[in-house]
């Protein structure tokens, strides 16, 4: 089956991890693994066959068959060094660092409204992982205020997460808002060093506007989101089933990762990348469709 | 020989918010302020208990904003500084700033102890604000002397004015915190701080146990008002102090009073170790766990002293409040 080329930009963990589900994927095909060093992540792809360059997007720009490629570098080379280029090149960008120059994207939530998008930002690990359940709450009682606490493990904490703690409750609360659907957002987030290293937990919490629609609508609603997040995230699951006090609905949901390169443990890690495969495949499907690839 | 000086950080505004249920006023802010300031109190730390931002449903929402308190306090500050406690993933450099234009002068950024590098920003836009400011590393019991030593000297290395380890859990013994006061005094230049819970009745004790090691800033509460079986009760330190020969430029007497008249008269519930606050410094749990651990354990039909020992076997660090549905709910269903 005819497939659509793509390049991963930042072979660091995240972008390693990118690259083996790209392996996975029924039409998207590794075709560029770029980084600015000759790196481990670069020796990596090499390995396994992947051509590999150290120029960065100016690699990528070049490939007139490279028609997605993944950002997984950083907020500040995306905005004065990436975007511009693959813009130019009329690449679209599936950005994974805090930038958020494209709309805010969780696929379970509003991928449909943003296929067509040059750009499109996956927010947070916290956020790819809360904001659906928000939605599926708001969606059908209205929330005045959603507070989320995502707890992650120590180690799944690159030095990126750790310099930067503001960027993560700043972003993630406002895509509560945007993307989720709540007047007011929250987010918190937690690091924890237990070894063996703890799995990704987020706590949800929503003051809901009518309450009076009952908390039947609500669990289905949660229920039937998170079997739509199961699809592109196998293991994220329900760890405390949806309650409903007065007008706070509280549920609680843990992601483990698939294990692709990260350990199965940084499900933080591997759900916002399992969103970037999941908006690349679908723009990817509309390329094919369209014969605009 | 000089006298032996030690600086105390009174903490009722702030650690005291927790036994209150976050519902402080401007008003009592105000007169406890002032009237630490008029004791000499030098720092008075004010914000909600789990730091700037922390009014939530996970820990708690405050009465009235922490900015409002912040600038009834400044109001009434002659000689004390105003401090505000921070926790970066919960509290951002914006609610700083804002904490800065309501008269806050120094921060205590909280990480937990195994956590440090996290603190770096918020530090660093302290010192750029021209504030004082204070590494401070939570669950000093969940690492051993040497690590925290390391994560102290990150601190100091993003301009941290000093370093104060919290047992936030009320767990240690006094001959853990001399190993760790002086671990971390070998490894850094800047003074030493501690902060005690009395879950095990150990606050005094521990306090003194530091100041002892070489700590020379020791927070206290009027009252012992604070989470879980309360912290180092200002009025009691002062006199042992005294009794010891340690300056502290404090007026006992007036503390004593400020404690009785002002704080007294609005506690919730008597500043003692129950059993609840004993488990806590027994098992190792954060302290500002407790009366949310009695709310879970009320909703879900349970011992109270069997979530708190779920908790320290899982490890939870400080602000994850959250996590108490979660193993309330797993005993109950999956015991």
């Amino acid at each position: 089956m005819e497939k659509i080329k793509v390049a991963v930009i930042g072979p660091g963990n995240i972008g390693s991890d990118l690259m083996y589900k790209i392996f996975r994927s029924k039409n998207l095909e590794m075709a560029l693994m770029a980084g600015i060093v000759e790196s481990e992540g670069i020796k990596r792809a090499a390995s396994l066959g992947v051509p590999v360059s150290t120029e960065g997007v100016g690699a990528v720009a070049v490939r007139r068959d490279i028609k997605i490629a993944f950002d997984a570098t950083s907020a500040a080379a995306h905005v004065k060094f990436n975007w511009p280029a693959l813009k130019e090149a009329r690449i679209v960008a599936i950005d994974l660092t805090p930038a958020a120059v494209g709309p805010y994207c969780v696929p379970s939530v509003n991928l449909d409204a943003l296929q067509a998008e040059p750009n499109i930002n996956l927010v947070t690990c916290g956020g790819q992982a809360t904001i659906p359940i928000v939605h599926a709450v708001s969606k059908v009682a209205g929330a005045e205020y959603a507070e989320i606490v995502a707890c992650i493990s120590s180690k799944s904490a690159g030095p990126g997460t750790r310099a930067n703690m503001d960027e993560f409750t700043e972003t993630t609360s406002k895509a509560l808002e945007t993307v989720g659907g709540a007047d007011r957002g929250k987010a918190i987030i937690v690091l924890n060093p237990a070894e063996p290293p703890v799995k990704m937990t987020n706590t949800i919490l929503v003051k809901v506007k009518n309450p009076e629609v009952g908390f039947d609508r609500i669990r289905q609603s949660i229920l039937q989101i998170v079997s739509k997040v199961e699809q592109y995230v196998p293991r994220y699951r329900l760890r405390v089933p949806p309650t409903m006090e007065g007008d706070k609905v509280t549920t609680i949901v843990q992601v483990e990762g698939q294990g692709d390169f990260l350990p199965k443990f940084s499900g933080n890690l591997d759900i916002i990348n399992a969103a970037a495969i999941a908006a690349a495949e679908r723009i990817a499907e509309n390329m094919l469709k369209g014969g605009t690839a | 020989m000089t006298v032996q000086k030690i600086s105390m950080i009174d903490t009722t505004l702030r650690d005291g918010s927790h036994a209150l249920r976050h519902r402080f006023t401007p008003e009592l802010a105000a007169a406890i302020a002032g009237g630490l300031d008029r004791c000499g109190v030098p720092i008075i730390e004010l914000s909600h208990g789990d730091g700037l931002g922390g009014s939530s449903y996970t820990y708690g929402f405050s009465k009235c904003s922490e900015f409002d308190l912040l600038r009834a306090a400044a109001e009434k500050l002659k000689n004390s500084k105003l401090a505000v406690l921070l926790l970066p993933g919960i509290g951002t450099i914006e609610d700083l700033k804002k904490a800065h234009e309501c008269g806050a002068r120094a921060v205590r950024v909280a990480t937990h102890v195994t956590e440090a590098d996290v603190s770096e920003q918020h530090i660093k836009a302290a010192k750029e604000m021209g504030m004082f400011a204070v590494g401070f590393l939570m669950m000093a019991h969940m690492s051993p002397p040497q690590a925290i030593a390391e994560e102290a000297r990150k601190m100091e290395s993003y301009g941290a004015d000093y370093i104060n380890l919290a047992d936030s859990a009320g767990y240690l013994l006094p001959e853990d915190v001399t190993a760790r006061i002086k671990a971390v005094r070998a490894a850094v230049k800047i003074p030493i701080g501690f902060h005690a819970h009395n879950n095990l009745g150990l606050a005094v004790a521990n306090s003194l146990a530091a100041v002892d090691a070489g700590a020379e800033y020791i927070d206290a509460t009027l009252r012992g008002l604070g989470a879980g079986a309360g912290n180092t009760q200002i009025e009691v330190l002062t006199g042992v102090l005294q009794r010891k020969g340690i300056e502290t430029g404090l007026n006992f007497y007036g503390l004593m009073d400020l404690a009785e008249q002002v704080v007294m008269p609005i506690m919730l519930r008597p500043q003692v170790i129950d059993n609840g606050s004993l488990m806590l410094g027994y098992a190792g749990v954060y302290s500002s766990f407790l009366l949310h651990v009695y709310a879970a354990a009320e909703k879900y039909e349970l011992e109270p002293r069997d979530i708190l020992v779920e908790l320290g076997k899982r490890k939870m660090v400080g602000g994850q409040e959250d996590m108490i549905i979660d193993v309330a709910y797993q005993l109950k269903n999956n015991p």
